[in-house]
Protein backbone atom coordinates (compact mmCIF):
# COMPACT_ATOMS: atom_id res chain seq x y z
CA UNK A 1 0.00 0.00 0.00
CA UNK A 2 1.34 3.42 -1.27
CA UNK A 3 0.96 5.88 1.81
CA UNK A 4 1.70 9.99 1.30
CA UNK A 5 1.48 11.85 4.63
CA UNK A 6 0.23 15.29 3.71
CA UNK A 7 1.55 18.35 5.66
CA UNK A 8 -0.10 21.93 4.86
CA UNK A 9 2.28 24.32 6.22
CA UNK A 10 2.30 28.20 6.29
CA UNK A 11 5.57 29.37 8.15
CA UNK A 12 6.34 26.16 9.83
CA UNK A 13 10.40 26.09 9.86
CA UNK A 14 10.89 25.91 12.99
CA UNK A 15 8.77 22.81 13.71
CA UNK A 16 8.88 20.95 10.72
CA UNK A 17 12.45 18.96 11.18
CA UNK A 18 10.98 17.83 14.26
CA UNK A 19 7.82 16.87 12.70
CA UNK A 20 9.63 15.13 9.67
CA UNK A 21 11.67 13.13 11.84
CA UNK A 22 8.91 11.95 14.09
CA UNK A 23 7.21 10.70 10.64
CA UNK A 24 9.84 9.03 9.34
CA UNK A 25 11.24 7.32 12.90
CA UNK A 26 7.29 5.94 13.31
CA UNK A 27 5.98 5.23 9.69
CA UNK A 28 9.42 5.13 7.57
CA UNK A 29 7.08 2.76 4.69
CA UNK A 30 5.35 6.58 3.71
CA UNK A 31 6.37 8.96 1.67
CA UNK A 32 6.08 12.81 2.98
CA UNK A 33 4.76 15.67 1.36
CA UNK A 34 4.65 19.06 2.58
CA UNK A 35 2.59 21.69 0.82
CA UNK A 36 4.20 24.94 1.69
CA UNK A 37 1.73 27.58 1.31
CA UNK A 38 3.12 30.64 0.14
CA UNK A 39 5.39 31.02 3.59
CA UNK A 40 7.29 33.75 4.03
CA UNK A 41 9.84 32.01 5.88
CA UNK A 42 12.00 29.20 4.74
CA UNK A 43 9.58 26.44 4.78
CA UNK A 44 10.03 25.26 1.59
CA UNK A 45 13.83 25.23 1.38
CA UNK A 46 13.84 23.71 4.56
CA UNK A 47 11.98 20.56 3.61
CA UNK A 48 13.81 20.29 0.47
CA UNK A 49 16.53 19.73 2.08
CA UNK A 50 15.62 17.03 5.21
CA UNK A 51 14.78 15.37 1.44
CA UNK A 52 11.09 14.79 1.25
CA UNK A 53 8.81 16.05 -1.62
CA UNK A 54 7.70 19.50 -1.87
CA UNK A 55 4.60 21.47 -3.77
CA UNK A 56 5.93 24.60 -3.79
CA UNK A 57 2.39 26.99 -4.05
CA UNK A 58 3.57 30.33 -5.66
CA UNK A 59 1.03 32.29 -3.24
CA UNK A 60 -1.05 31.51 -0.55
CA UNK A 61 -4.15 29.59 -1.33
CA UNK A 62 -5.37 29.22 2.64
CA UNK A 63 -5.62 25.27 4.57
CA UNK A 64 -8.44 24.17 1.77
CA UNK A 65 -6.36 25.16 -1.77
CA UNK A 66 -3.27 23.79 0.06
CA UNK A 67 -4.54 19.95 1.06
CA UNK A 68 -6.24 19.94 -2.13
CA UNK A 69 -2.85 20.15 -3.60
CA UNK A 70 -2.04 17.10 -1.25
CA UNK A 71 -5.12 15.20 -2.71
CA UNK A 72 -3.99 16.37 -6.16
CA UNK A 73 -0.88 15.14 -5.92
CA UNK A 74 -1.60 11.68 -4.31
CA UNK A 75 -4.21 11.13 -7.36
CA UNK A 76 -1.80 12.03 -9.91
CA UNK A 77 0.80 9.46 -8.44
CA UNK A 78 -1.59 6.61 -7.47
CA UNK A 79 -1.09 6.51 -3.63
CA UNK A 80 -3.77 4.19 -1.83
CA UNK A 81 -3.96 6.49 1.59
CA UNK A 82 -3.22 9.87 2.28
CA UNK A 83 -2.81 11.29 6.00
CA UNK A 84 -3.42 14.52 6.23
CA UNK A 85 -0.85 15.65 9.36
CA UNK A 86 -0.29 19.42 10.92
CA UNK A 87 2.92 20.83 10.50
CA UNK A 88 2.93 22.98 13.91
CA UNK A 89 4.04 19.20 15.67
CA UNK A 90 0.26 19.08 17.73
CA UNK A 91 -0.29 15.55 15.98
CA UNK A 92 1.43 12.56 16.97
CA UNK A 93 3.07 10.26 14.08
CA UNK A 94 2.74 7.25 16.24
CA UNK A 95 -1.22 7.87 15.65
CA UNK A 96 -0.78 7.46 12.02
CA UNK A 97 -1.01 3.57 11.97
CA UNK A 98 -4.51 3.98 14.47
CA UNK A 99 -6.33 6.17 11.63
CA UNK A 100 -4.85 4.06 8.84
CA UNK A 101 -6.58 0.51 10.33
CA UNK A 102 -10.19 1.36 9.37
CA UNK A 103 -9.36 2.19 5.68
CA UNK A 104 -7.19 -1.19 5.58
CA UNK A 105 -10.03 -3.13 7.32
CA UNK A 106 -12.21 -1.16 4.64
CA UNK A 107 -14.48 -0.33 7.15
CA UNK A 108 -14.57 3.82 6.32
CA UNK A 109 -13.48 5.90 3.29
CA UNK A 110 -11.69 8.84 5.55
CA UNK A 111 -11.00 8.22 9.23
CA UNK A 112 -10.50 11.26 11.56
CA UNK A 113 -8.15 11.70 14.61
CA UNK A 114 -10.95 13.14 17.52
CA UNK A 115 -9.40 14.31 20.49
CA UNK A 116 -12.75 13.89 22.46
CA UNK A 117 -12.62 10.27 22.38
CA UNK A 118 -9.84 9.59 23.63
CA UNK A 119 -8.74 9.16 27.82
CA UNK A 120 -6.31 12.01 28.14
CA UNK A 121 -8.62 15.84 28.67
CA UNK A 122 -7.60 18.25 25.69
CA UNK A 123 -7.94 21.25 27.03
CA UNK A 124 -9.69 24.15 24.99
CA UNK A 125 -10.70 27.75 25.02
CA UNK A 126 -14.20 27.68 25.84
CA UNK A 127 -15.26 29.40 22.44
CA UNK A 128 -13.80 26.46 20.21
CA UNK A 129 -15.43 24.44 22.90
CA UNK A 130 -18.52 25.59 22.26
CA UNK A 131 -18.44 25.88 18.44
CA UNK A 132 -16.71 22.47 18.54
CA UNK A 133 -19.78 21.07 20.36
CA UNK A 134 -22.55 22.94 17.99
CA UNK A 135 -20.38 21.69 14.68
CA UNK A 136 -21.27 18.09 16.34
CA UNK A 137 -23.97 18.55 17.35
CA UNK A 138 -25.60 19.58 13.47
CA UNK A 139 -22.88 17.25 11.60
CA UNK A 140 -23.87 14.30 13.83
CA UNK A 141 -28.13 14.87 12.28
CA UNK A 142 -27.12 15.71 8.94
CA UNK A 143 -24.13 12.67 8.63
CA UNK A 144 -26.36 9.80 10.80
CA UNK A 145 -23.16 8.96 13.37
CA UNK A 146 -22.25 10.25 15.87
CA UNK A 147 -19.18 13.03 15.13
CA UNK A 148 -17.03 14.67 17.97
CA UNK A 149 -14.91 16.38 16.52
CA UNK A 150 -15.54 17.46 13.45
CA UNK A 151 -12.49 20.11 12.75
CA UNK A 152 -9.60 18.10 13.84
CA UNK A 153 -7.52 18.46 11.07
CA UNK A 154 -5.91 14.64 11.25
CA UNK A 155 -7.49 12.86 9.29
CA UNK A 156 -6.89 9.45 6.79
CA UNK A 157 -8.74 9.05 3.15
CA UNK A 158 -9.15 6.42 0.91
CA UNK A 159 -8.14 5.98 -2.93
CA UNK A 160 -11.87 7.07 -3.36
CA UNK A 161 -11.46 9.94 -1.30
CA UNK A 162 -8.03 11.10 -2.54
CA UNK A 163 -10.00 11.03 -5.91
CA UNK A 164 -13.31 12.77 -4.79
CA UNK A 165 -10.73 15.42 -3.12
CA UNK A 166 -8.82 16.20 -5.58
CA UNK A 167 -11.44 18.00 -7.41
CA UNK A 168 -14.08 19.16 -4.96
CA UNK A 169 -12.60 20.55 -1.76
CA UNK A 170 -13.76 23.85 0.24
CA UNK A 171 -11.37 26.02 0.42
CA UNK A 172 -11.63 28.24 3.62
CA UNK A 173 -12.06 26.34 6.70
CA UNK A 174 -12.50 22.90 4.83
CA UNK A 175 -12.47 20.27 7.69
CA UNK A 176 -16.15 20.85 8.86
CA UNK A 177 -17.49 20.70 5.06
CA UNK A 178 -15.56 18.13 3.78
CA UNK A 179 -17.04 15.89 5.82
CA UNK A 180 -20.89 17.12 5.21
CA UNK A 181 -19.26 16.81 1.22
CA UNK A 182 -17.95 13.19 1.18
CA UNK A 183 -21.91 12.20 2.91
CA UNK A 184 -23.24 13.68 -0.08
CA UNK A 185 -21.71 11.10 -2.66
CA UNK A 186 -21.98 8.31 -0.24
CA UNK A 187 -18.63 7.88 0.98
CA UNK A 188 -18.28 6.55 5.03
CA UNK A 189 -16.28 8.14 7.62
CA UNK A 190 -15.60 7.51 11.32
CA UNK A 191 -13.49 8.45 14.19
CA UNK A 192 -11.00 7.71 16.25
CA UNK A 193 -9.50 8.74 18.90
CA UNK A 194 -6.11 10.38 19.37
CA UNK A 195 -4.46 12.76 21.74
CA UNK A 196 -2.78 16.20 20.53
CA UNK A 197 0.14 18.04 22.16
CA UNK A 198 -0.58 20.94 23.62
CA UNK A 199 0.57 23.74 21.46
CA UNK A 200 4.33 24.60 22.40
CA UNK A 201 5.23 27.83 20.62
CA UNK A 202 3.53 30.51 19.06
CA UNK A 203 0.04 31.37 19.72
CA UNK A 204 -3.65 30.26 18.40
CA UNK A 205 -4.82 31.94 15.40
CA UNK A 206 -8.50 32.16 17.03
CA UNK A 207 -10.33 34.74 19.37
CA UNK A 208 -13.34 34.99 20.36
CA UNK A 209 -14.46 37.73 17.17
CA UNK A 210 -12.50 35.10 14.91
CA UNK A 211 -14.35 32.11 16.65
CA UNK A 212 -17.47 34.23 16.25
CA UNK A 213 -17.22 34.30 12.43
CA UNK A 214 -15.59 31.20 11.68
CA UNK A 215 -18.76 29.57 12.72
CA UNK A 216 -21.31 31.86 11.04
CA UNK A 217 -19.42 30.92 7.76
CA UNK A 218 -18.94 27.07 8.14
CA UNK A 219 -22.70 26.69 9.17
CA UNK A 220 -23.85 28.66 6.31
CA UNK A 221 -20.95 26.96 4.05
CA UNK A 222 -22.92 23.92 5.40
CA UNK A 223 -26.34 24.68 4.45
CA UNK A 224 -25.00 25.55 0.69
CA UNK A 225 -22.60 22.64 0.74
CA UNK A 226 -26.50 20.93 1.46
CA UNK A 227 -28.39 22.71 -1.67
CA UNK A 228 -24.93 22.07 -4.11
CA UNK A 229 -24.37 19.67 -6.90
CA UNK A 230 -21.72 17.38 -5.97
CA UNK A 231 -20.53 14.56 -8.54
CA UNK B 1 -37.11 69.78 -23.80
CA UNK B 2 -37.53 69.57 -20.18
CA UNK B 3 -33.92 69.50 -18.48
CA UNK B 4 -34.17 66.35 -17.24
CA UNK B 5 -34.45 64.15 -20.78
CA UNK B 6 -32.07 66.27 -21.83
CA UNK B 7 -29.63 65.34 -18.79
CA UNK B 8 -30.75 61.71 -19.23
CA UNK B 9 -29.95 61.11 -23.06
CA UNK B 10 -26.70 63.21 -22.61
CA UNK B 11 -25.95 60.54 -19.86
CA UNK B 12 -27.45 57.66 -21.52
CA UNK B 13 -25.75 58.54 -24.66
CA UNK B 14 -22.43 59.48 -23.52
CA UNK B 15 -22.63 55.79 -20.77
CA UNK B 16 -23.20 54.05 -24.45
CA UNK B 17 -20.13 56.03 -26.43
CA UNK B 18 -17.83 55.13 -23.78
CA UNK B 19 -18.74 51.30 -23.63
CA UNK B 20 -18.44 51.00 -27.28
CA UNK B 21 -15.42 53.03 -27.62
CA UNK B 22 -14.33 50.31 -25.20
CA UNK B 23 -15.23 47.44 -27.21
CA UNK B 24 -13.23 48.72 -29.83
CA UNK B 25 -9.65 49.22 -27.85
CA UNK B 26 -10.45 45.70 -26.95
CA UNK B 27 -10.71 46.96 -23.75
CA UNK B 28 -14.15 45.51 -22.74
CA UNK B 29 -14.71 41.70 -24.07
CA UNK B 30 -18.11 41.50 -25.60
CA UNK B 31 -19.09 38.81 -23.31
CA UNK B 32 -19.21 41.03 -20.53
CA UNK B 33 -20.10 44.20 -22.45
CA UNK B 34 -23.37 42.63 -23.66
CA UNK B 35 -25.27 43.46 -20.38
CA UNK B 36 -23.82 47.39 -20.04
CA UNK B 37 -24.77 47.77 -24.09
CA UNK B 38 -28.11 46.21 -23.10
CA UNK B 39 -28.80 48.53 -20.37
CA UNK B 40 -27.77 51.52 -21.96
CA UNK B 41 -30.25 50.92 -24.73
CA UNK B 42 -33.13 50.59 -22.87
CA UNK B 43 -32.27 53.63 -20.71
CA UNK B 44 -31.85 55.80 -23.99
CA UNK B 45 -34.68 54.63 -25.20
CA UNK B 46 -37.05 55.58 -21.78
CA UNK B 47 -35.22 59.21 -22.12
CA UNK B 48 -35.71 59.35 -25.58
CA UNK B 49 -39.97 58.66 -25.26
CA UNK B 50 -41.30 60.55 -22.39
CA UNK B 51 -44.69 59.05 -23.76
CA UNK B 52 -43.14 55.52 -23.12
CA UNK B 53 -42.30 55.86 -20.03
CA UNK B 54 -45.06 57.59 -18.46
CA UNK B 55 -46.85 54.55 -20.22
CA UNK B 56 -44.72 51.82 -18.90
CA UNK B 57 -44.80 53.71 -15.26
CA UNK B 58 -48.91 54.03 -14.97
CA UNK B 59 -48.92 50.35 -16.28
CA UNK B 60 -46.83 48.91 -12.98
CA UNK B 61 -48.52 51.72 -11.07
CA UNK B 62 -45.28 54.46 -10.66
CA UNK B 63 -46.15 57.83 -10.11
CA UNK B 64 -43.27 59.69 -10.68
CA UNK B 65 -42.10 58.66 -14.50
CA UNK B 66 -38.90 59.39 -13.58
CA UNK B 67 -38.10 57.83 -10.49
CA UNK B 68 -39.11 53.90 -13.15
CA UNK B 69 -35.67 55.43 -14.66
CA UNK B 70 -34.12 55.21 -11.39
CA UNK B 71 -35.79 51.98 -10.55
CA UNK B 72 -34.14 50.17 -14.32
CA UNK B 73 -30.76 51.63 -13.75
CA UNK B 74 -30.90 50.23 -10.37
CA UNK B 75 -32.12 46.65 -11.20
CA UNK B 76 -29.28 46.31 -13.78
CA UNK B 77 -26.63 47.44 -11.63
CA UNK B 78 -27.76 44.76 -9.25
CA UNK B 79 -27.45 42.25 -12.11
CA UNK B 80 -24.23 43.50 -13.53
CA UNK B 81 -22.84 43.02 -9.66
CA UNK B 82 -23.97 39.63 -9.47
CA UNK B 83 -22.81 38.50 -12.84
CA UNK B 84 -19.32 40.34 -11.74
CA UNK B 85 -19.54 37.93 -8.73
CA UNK B 86 -19.98 34.86 -10.60
CA UNK B 87 -17.17 35.79 -13.12
CA UNK B 88 -14.70 36.45 -9.91
CA UNK B 89 -15.65 32.79 -8.28
CA UNK B 90 -14.93 31.28 -11.70
CA UNK B 91 -12.05 33.47 -11.89
CA UNK B 92 -10.55 32.37 -8.45
CA UNK B 93 -11.08 28.78 -8.98
CA UNK B 94 -9.25 28.80 -11.54
CA UNK B 95 -6.49 31.03 -10.14
CA UNK B 96 -6.24 28.30 -7.70
CA UNK B 97 -6.21 25.42 -10.18
CA UNK B 98 -3.20 27.08 -11.69
CA UNK B 99 -1.00 27.77 -7.98
CA UNK B 100 -1.32 24.20 -7.37
CA UNK B 101 -0.72 23.09 -11.03
CA UNK B 102 2.43 25.07 -11.18
CA UNK B 103 3.70 23.81 -7.71
CA UNK B 104 2.88 20.01 -9.05
CA UNK B 105 4.93 20.88 -12.09
CA UNK B 106 7.82 22.09 -9.90
CA UNK B 107 7.91 19.10 -8.39
CA UNK B 108 7.43 16.41 -11.13
CA UNK B 109 11.06 18.70 -12.51
CA UNK B 110 12.59 18.08 -9.39
CA UNK B 111 11.52 14.06 -9.49
CA UNK B 112 12.38 13.78 -12.89
CA UNK B 113 15.96 15.33 -12.19
CA UNK B 114 16.49 13.17 -9.35
CA UNK B 115 15.80 10.53 -11.52
CA UNK B 116 18.22 11.29 -14.22
CA UNK B 117 21.06 12.16 -11.76
CA UNK B 118 20.70 8.69 -9.78
CA UNK B 119 21.01 7.34 -13.49
CA UNK B 120 24.09 8.85 -14.18
CA UNK B 121 25.88 7.75 -10.81
CA UNK B 122 25.09 4.39 -11.22
CA UNK B 123 26.55 4.42 -15.29
CA UNK B 124 30.03 6.45 -13.90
Amino acid sequence: MKILIIIPAYNEEASLPGVIQDLKEHIPAADVLVVNDGSIDDTAQIARKINVKVLDLPFNLGIGGAVQSGFLYAERNGYDIAVQFDGDGQHLAGEINKLIEPIVTKQADLVVGSRFLAIGRYRAPIFRKMGIAIFSFILSRILGITVTDSTSGFRAANRRVIEFFAHTYPDDYPEVEALVLLHKVGLRMTEVPVTMRERTGGRSSITPTRSAYYMTKVLMAIFIDLMKKVR
Amino acid sequence: MDVLKIMAIVGCGSGLIVIVELIRRGQLKERYALLWLFAGIILLVFSLSRDLLEYVASLVGIYYPPSLLFLLAFLFLMLITLHFSSVISELSEKNKQLAQELALLRQEMVEGMGRSMDKHVAKD
